[in-house]
C-alpha cells in the first residue's frame, strides 16, 4: 500500500512526489536547494527555524516547506527577492539572539550558521545585538554546552527523544528567555537520563554542544551516523 | 526514559494524595500533565524540583519534558509564592501603554525582577503575558484584584498604598 502521487510545480519545474512527502523532500529529490536550519535528515521536522519558507501560489502567506504536504497541482517558488530578504533577515536576528563570535568558535568553518550566513553575504548585522550574559555548562565529563552559541533548532532535543530515546533534553521558558535544559534544570553532568552518547553533539550545527578539550574550530559533527540508525531502527520494528 | 531515583524520595505526605487521585483519573496517561500540575500547585502552592521528578515518574514523561511544560505557562511557579502576588502584565498593549516602566520601577524600588519574592518573603512579582483586559491597559492585578487605564505615577501610588509603603 502506497501514497498516490501527486505532480506539482517547483520553481516552474513539472516535478511529481508521494502524497506522503513534504515540498521540502520533493524539492530535494529534484535538485531544488531549499535553505535549512532546524531541519536533519533523520529526525521529526518542526518548522522552527523558518528559514525553508516558500510561497505557494494563491496563499497569500508563506508556508515552512519541511512541514508542509504536497498538493496535487500546487505551484511553489522556492526562491524570490522576498524569500531572500527574510531569510537573510532570520541569519541576521540568529546572531545577533546571543553570542555567536566565529573567530573562537569551536566549530569554525563547520557550522551551518556560518555557512548560510556565507550563502546570503551577511557581512554585518543590521539588528543591535543583545550580548546576552549566558551559561556554559561544562559539568559533562565529555562534552561541553554553551547556550552563547545555540540557536535553538531543537535538533538535540530531538535526536535525545527520537533516536537515543532518553530525552534528557528540553526546552525551558518561552519567548526570548528559551534555552535548552537537561532533566529538571540539571547541570548536564548530574543529568541522570543522560546515556553519554554523544548524539547531540553531533547533529548541532554550530559550536553550542562540542566534546571537550576541542579548541578553535576543531570540533568536527560527524553527520552520517543519523540515516544509518534511523534506517537500522525501520528494520527492526517491521 | 522516566528518572528513576525519584520514586522513593519524597516523605509521604497527605498532600499528595490529591495529587495522586488526579493522575489516577486520568489513566496515568501522559496527556494528564497540566492537570496534575495544577493538583500538585494546588496542594503545594508551588512546583519544587521534588515535586516534578515524582509527576514525570508516575506519568512516565521525561524529567525535561515536566519541566519544559512548568516552566512554559505563567501560570506555574517554581519558587514558593510570597504573602502578596503582584502581577503586571506585559502584552502588547500593555507594554506599549507604559508597564515596562513599571517594571523597571519595582526592580529599582524594591529589587524584584520578575518570578522573584521579597527577602521578607512579603511580595511576590510576577509577569503575565496578557490577561484578556487589553482595553484596560496597562492592566495590574494586586491579589488578583485588576487595575487598569491608570497613569504610571497614579499605579506606583496605588502599589505603594496596598503594601503599606508610604510615599
Amino acid at each position: 500500500m502506497s501514497a498516490p502521487i501527486l505532480t506539482l510545480t517547483i520553481d516552474g519545474r513539472q516535478v511529481s512526489g508521494l502524497a506522503s512527502e513534504t515540498v521540502l523532500q520533493v524539492a530535494k529529490e529534484n535538485g531544488i536547494a531549499i535553505p535549512t536550519l532546524c531541519f536533519l535528515e533523520g529526525l521529526s521536522a518542526t518548522g522552527a527555524c523558518r528559514l525553508c519558507m516558500v510561497e505557494i501560489e494563491g496563499s497569500p502567506r508563506l508556508h515552512p516547506a519541511c512541514v508542509t504536504p504536497i498538493q496535487e497541482g500546487m505551484t511553489v517558488t522556492t526562491d524570490s527577492k522576498r524569500l531572500f530578504g527574510y531569510r537573510r533577515a532570520i541569519v541576521q536576528l540568529l546572531f545577533s539572539e546571543r553570542n555567536h563570535v566565529c573567530a573562537v568558535c569551536v566549530a569554525n568553518g563547520h557550522c551551518e550558521l556560518q555557512e548560510l550566513a556565507r550563502a546570503f553575504g551577511i557581512d554585518h548585522i543590521a539588528f543591535p545585538c543583545r550580548h546576552p550574559a549566558l551559561e556554559v555548562d561544562a559539568s559533562h565529563s565529555r562534552f561541553v554546552l554553551d547556550h552563547n552559541r545555540c540557536v535553538l533548532c531543537t535538533r538535540c532535543v530531538r535526536v535525545c527523544g527520537e533516536i537515543e530515546g532518553a530525552h534528557t533534553w528540553d526546552v525551558k521558558n518561552r519567548g526570548i528567555r528559551i534555552q535548552i535544559v537537561a532533566d529538571l534544570d540539571t547541570p548536564w553532568g548530574a543529568a541522570a537520563t543522560c546515556t553519554g552518547c554523544g548524539k547531540c553533539v553531533h547533529v548541532c550545527p554550530t559550536g553550542a554542544l562540542a566534546e571537550k578539550g576541542k579548541s578553535m574550530a576543531e570540533m568536527r559533527q560527524k553527520r552520517p551516523f543519523l540515516p544509518y540508525l534511523v534506517a537500522n531502527r525501520a528494520e527492526e520494528r517491521k | 526514559m522516566p528518572a528513576q531515583e525519584s520514586i522513593e524520595s519524597p516523605p509521604e505526605d497527605t498532600r499528595w494524595q490529591l495529587v495522586d487521585r488526579t493522575m489516577q483519573r486520568l489513566d496515568h496517561r501522559p496527556e494528564a500533565l497540566i492537570e496534575t500540575l495544577h493538583a500538585a500547585q494546588d496542594a503545594f502552592g508551588y512546583l519544587d524540583s521534588a515535586t516534578l521528578a515524582r509527576i514525570a515518574s508516575r506519568l512516565r514523561l521525561p524529567p525535561a519534558k515536566v519541566l519544559g511544560v512548568a516552566t512554559f505557562y505563567n501560570h506555574f511557579r517554581l519558587k514558593p509564592k510570597g504573602e502578596h502576588t503582584l502581577s503586571v502584565c506585559t502584552g502588547t498593549a500593555c507594554h506599549i501603554k507604559g508597564n515596562d516602566r513599571i517594571l523597571a520601577w519595582m526592580r529599582e524600588r524594591y529589587c524584584l525582577a520578575p518570578g522573584d519574592t521579597t527577602q521578607d518573603n512579603r511580595l511576590s512579582l510576577v509577569e503575565v503575558r496578557c490577561v484578556g483586559a487589553c482595553a484596560l491597559a496597562p492592566v495590574i492585578l494586586t491579589d488578583g484584584a485588576i487595575t487598569g487605564k491608570k497613569s504610571f505615577a497614579e499605579t506606583t501610588t496605588i502599589i505603594r498604598e496596598w503594601l503599606d509603603d508610604a510615599p
